[in-house]
């Protein structure tokens, strides 16, 4: 049948071909879109997309700097680092949080404390910034975590350094440091700029002092990654820098040693030069393991040591005040000298009581010492000596002689913690308590009681200042290369050599003079004889009999030394008590006396200082000074070892 | 000159030779070899399992495609109906007794490879199509007892790759079938009520799709929805053509890709790398050969003298023109991501051998262009 439509035929083929035709068009248009987009695509945003391909691939980090480390005078380390293992998470490179937390608590064995701990810390900070998940893993962790890390994605693995130290001895000098927190940086605009996460920053001490020039600076690594965040290769690294090394004058091993002798009781110890202020060692109980912290000390370990009743984290040789006691004796009769209020012979006859204005002011004795003469009741400790030559001369001379000897304001530069002290006068209570000055007062601080407040390295500095003549010196942990560092004792050397211990004649006077200002000499005395005195009076309290630390005593010439004891009064004894003859050891500890040594040695040619606390020790005499014997004994024995590294240092470090 | 032939022709084996289209031969070739080069990059510069296997397969099916060009026609069209029987076979032998991957049931493992009937089935079922709309008559071609089967052929092939579940190649058998159906004569009012069949069918389809398969179809529409996620091919693949620019970042430069930024380089996202390897310059050059294939089908669809011939062709042609447009609509972030390789340059033994397939039966209608075929 012939029909219109048939199933072979031009009709049919022409309609197959007519619509084919508006298949085609319909090609070419779709065609055109997707070339238009690969126009949009590769031509018109390439760029944009160059460079996010670019930051997908590369990934940057910041590498935290070194710290330098801190050594003692024979370059022994008290601060150093080592390498550590750490884990970093940084959130927005996790696709899930959740399944990764999961995954780390069965490889690490997280508690789920931690855990909550983390994700708590995570909510708080922007999602690109990475948090610590630990900054000390074990090497078995480590390497674990490296194994399973295409599984953990958004987790880094870094090796990183950390503080360590080596002895606990030095804790309280060299501080320590901890992680970074709000409040550093917002006091310090260096580690701002730095924004290193989890970078460690100098809590206390030296660590704090120095942390500037110490921390070191940023470097950084830029990483090729691929989509796991698997470091693929290394495209640049700048190490940074890594901080300032220090040098200190401190000697480790009388460090250790006199931190072993105080280690049973509360208190500290100082050992300087009397000729440079090198600061030997300086050490404070209890003590505290600086360890503990760099990685993030426990809730419970932190609050131990804040509630222990002695006070492990205060550095007590410069933080620690304390009534000087009857140490302030030395300067009590030097002022009287320099003043002219007194003489060497003036006597008083010591009842073991005084009555003044009514008050009743007691002799340590009870039945009284006798008649005394200046040499003798420095050796003796008589109170009721010093009430009277400090009724002579006044608060006030006495108070301007003390400050020159360096008490009452800060002995070191820079190092925060430590405190000022109180030399009290009038203008001072007036100005600080709103009263007048009594006259009874005036007694008290000639025995060094009262509102006289010193720290150990105060009463070290002026231990020193006496044993070298009377000379100003700075006393300094740091070592630098300051040219003057040695002056005073080449200017004392020279007037040695120049044989002349007659200074009221004229030409050596001009001398002198010149000597002084070329060396930077700075004498703190009038009439040098006096200073002499008191040396000798103290050599007197040692080695003779009858002084207050003659138990102590070398008998060897060559660890003999002359020192003062100090009992400084926590609270007064009630006049039972006193009739009792209540013995220090009676009494609840809080309440016993504070125990005070101060010494210089060798006699015979004096170098070193020292000054020793032993909290509500109960006697100067009993407690500390013997402690005092024994450090001296070492530090002396290491006297030779010490000159020699000193001439061979030179001026450079 | 409508007097019916036996299948073997006149022409000598010269002959045939001589009219084979050999733009169209080496415009396949040139793909075939950028195709190898890709694939070596894609392994990192190595010549790794795929790059090897792709080799050896390109040029076994082109040899294939050589083979079932030269068979006559007339062949293909008699054995049209058992081709798709068979595929059809295959489709269901897949379901039972299949290889399960990735969480879908598409392959039956035959040891030198693993097959995958359904890409199979998208020439299957344009040859079924394209024989029966070249028997009936173009008046009886809207009648609804002429469209039950038609409708029921592509239905049953599509209904059960969806289950695999495999949606973007039972689009695609979808898409292929339906052009045939149209070119054909099929009024657009039955395409209307076979969307509305379909559409009400699809909450079943759906219940099929695997969370991430409807996720894809959400991220499609905002894919910073989810970066890390669905998204993330999406994004990423933007990113490496992108990053390539007007030259590309060179041969075996390409670090979004080989750096696992880019997951499937080597089968969906085969055109990323090559583009961010060659850059613009290189993705108009693949642009154009694809348009050269594409316009050579067509030529051999109008040459072709029998409605079955040109109905296949003009078919097939369409059908190649989606795949390669889905494909790169997919890696262009245009489309979502479905899953569909892009012919010859993709890896996938199942894909190349039916493309060959399809072109050869092309290539065979251009050959044998004036045979009357019933």
């Amino acid at each position: 049948m012939n029909r219109l439509n048939s199933s072979v035929g031009p009709a049919k083929t022409k309609m197959i071909s007519r619509r084919m035709f508006i298949l085609s068009v319909a090609k070419v248009v779709v065609f055109t879109g997707i070339f238009g987009r690969l126009i949009s695509l590769q031509i018109n945003e390439s760029s944009k997309y160059r460079t996010l391909s670019d930051k997908n691939r590369f990934r940057e980090w910041k590498l935290a700097p070194q710290r330098g480390t801190i050594k003692d005078y024979f370059n022994k380390e008290i601060a150093s680092n080592e390498k550590v293992y750490q884990l970093h998470i940084t959130p927005e490179n996790s696709s899930n949080l959740i399944k990764l937390f999961s995954r780390l608590k069965s490889i690490l064995n997280l508690s789920d404390k931690k855990i909550s701990y983390l994700k708590r810390k995570i909510a708080k900070q922007k999602p690109w910034e990475p948090i610590i998940v630990s900054d000390n893993l074990s090497w078995s962790d480590f390497s674990r975590i490296n194994l399973f890390l295409h599984e953990l994605q958004g987790v880094e693995p870094i090796v990183s350094v950390a503080r360590v130290y080596p002895d606990k001895s030095t804790s309280h000098l060299v501080g320590y440091v901890s992680q970074i927190s709000a409040k550093d940086l917002k006091r310090n605009e260096y580690l701002r700029e730095m924004s290193v996460t989890g970078i460690a920053v100098g809590k206390t001490g030296l660590e704090s002092m120095l942390d500037k020039n110490i921390i070191g600076e940023v470097g950084f690594q830029r990483y090729e990654v691929n989509a796991f965040g698997k470091r693929i290769r290394q495209i640049q690294i700048d190490k940074g820098q890594t901080g300032k090394n220090y040098k200190t004058t401190i000697d480790l091993e009388i460090q250790k040693f006199a931190s072993k002798q105080i280690a049973n009781v509360s208190g500290a110890v100082c050992v300087m030069d009397i000729f440079n202020g090198d600061i030997i060692a300086m050490t404070s109980s209890p003590t505290y393991d600086p360890n503990a912290f760099v990685h993030g000390i426990s809730n419970t370990e932190w609050k131990y040591l804040l509630d222990h009743r002695d006070k492990p984290l205060i550095n007590k040789a410069v933080s620690g005040l304390y009534p000087p006691g009857s140490t302030i004796k030395t300067i009590v009769a030097l002022s009287a000298l320099e003043n002219n209020v007194a003489k060497t012979s003036t006597k008083v006859k010591c009842k073991g009581v005084i009555d003044f204005y009514g008050e009743k002011f007691h002799c340590w004795k009870k039945k009284g010492h006798g008649l005394m003469d200046m040499r003798s009741a420095i050796q003796r400790s008589c109170d009721v000596y010093f009430y009277e030559i400090a009724r002579r001369l006044g608060v006030d001379r006495l108070s301007v002689t003390a400050k020159k000897f360096g008490l009452g304001k800060k002995t070191l530069e820079g190092y925060s913690e430590e405190k000022s002290g109180v030399v009290p006068n009038t203008a001072w209570k007036k100005k600080f308590i709103g009263q007048n000055w009594y006259l009874g007062e005036t007694l008290h601080s000639g025995i060094g009681q009262g509102y006289f407040q010193s720290t150990p390295i105060q009463l070290c500095l002026m231990t020193a200042q006496l044993a070298n003549g009377g000379y100003e010196i700075q006393p300094k942990i740091i070592l630098n290369d300051d040219k003057n560092r040695n002056s005073l004792k080449q200017y004392l050397a020279s007037l040695k050599e120049s044989d002349s211990e007659d200074l009221t004649k004229p030409n050596q006077k001009l001398t002198t003079n010149l000597m002084v200002s070329q060396f930077l000499a700075k004498p703190l005395f009038k009439n040098q004889e006096n200073i002499n005195f008191i040396k000798d009076a103290m050599f007197a309290a040692t080695n003779e009999p009858g002084g207050t630390s003659y138990r102590s005593r070398f008998k060897s010439k060559k660890f003999m030394f002359a020192g003062k004891t100090g009992s400084s009064q926590v609270i007064r004894f009630t006049e039972a008590q006193r009739e009792a003859e209540v013995k220090q050891n009676e009494i609840d500890y809080k309440q016993r006396d504070h125990a005070l040594f101060i010494a210089f040695a060798p006699v015979s040619n004096p170098k070193y200082a020292i000054s020793v606390i032993v909290e509500h020790g109960g006697s100067g005499s009993s407690a500390a000074a013997p402690v005092a014997q024994k450090i001296i004994k070492k530090v002396i024995e290491r006297d030779e070892m010490r000159s020699k590294n000193y001439n061979l240092l030179g001026e450079k470090i | 000159m409508f007097a019916p032939r036996s299948i073997q022709s006149n022409n000598s084996f010269r002959e045939k030779l001589f009219s084979m289209d050999y733009i169209l031969v080496f415009a396949i070739l040139i793909l075939g070899i950028i195709s190898m080069f890709t694939m070596y990059s894609t392994a990192g510069g190595t010549y790794d399992y795929h790059t090897k296997s792709h080799i050896l397969r390109f040029f076994i099916f082109f040899l294939l495609f050589f083979i079932v060009s030269f068979f006559n026609i007339r062949f293909w069209h008699q054995t049209s109906t058992l081709i798709y029987l068979f595929f059809f076979l295959l489709l269901l032998g897949v379901k039972y007794f299949g290889l399960t991957s990735s969480g879908s049931q598409r392959w039956i493992n035959f040891y030198f490879m693993n097959l995958q009937p359904s890409e199979l089935m998208k020439i299957g079922v344009i040859l079924f199509l394209a024989k029966y709309y070249g028997r009936i008559q173009t008046s009886d071609v809207n009648q609804v007892r002429y469209l039950f089967l038609p409708i029921a052929s592509l239905m049953a092939p599509v209904l059960l790759v969806v289950t695999q579940p495999d949606l973007g190649t039972s689009i695609l058998i979808a898409a292929g079938g339906s052009v045939v159906i149209w070119l054909a004569g099929v009024r657009i009012k039955f395409f209307a009520y076979l969307s509305i069949i379909f559409i009400s069918v699809l909450p079943i389809a759906i219940s099929f799709l695997k969370p991430y398969q409807k996720a894809r179809i959400l991220t499609f529409l905002n894919p910073d929805r989810d970066p890390l996620g669905a998204g993330y091919q999406i994004i990423q693949s933007k990113i490496a053509i992108g990053s390539g620019g007007l030259f590309g970042k060179g041969f075996l430069n390409g670090s979004q890709s080989y750096l696992d930024f880019l997951p499937e380089k080597h089968t969906d996202f085969i055109f990323t790398l090559f583009s961010e390897e060659f850059g613009f310059l290189g993705s108009t050059f693949i642009l154009l050969l694809y348009t050269l294939i594409i316009y050579r089908l067509v030529v051999i669809g109008n040459e072709t003298r029998s409605n079955f011939g040109k109905l296949y062709c003009y078919g097939f042609s369409t059908a190649f023109f989606i795949y390669v447009v889905v494909n790169m609509g997919m890696v262009l972030g245009l489309l979502p991501i479905v899953g569909a390789p892009l012919p010859i340059m993709s890896y996938g033994g199942s894909s190349m051998l039916s493309i060959m397939f399809g072109l050869g039966i092309a290539m065979s209608c251009r050959i044998y262009k004036d045979e009357v075929v019933n």
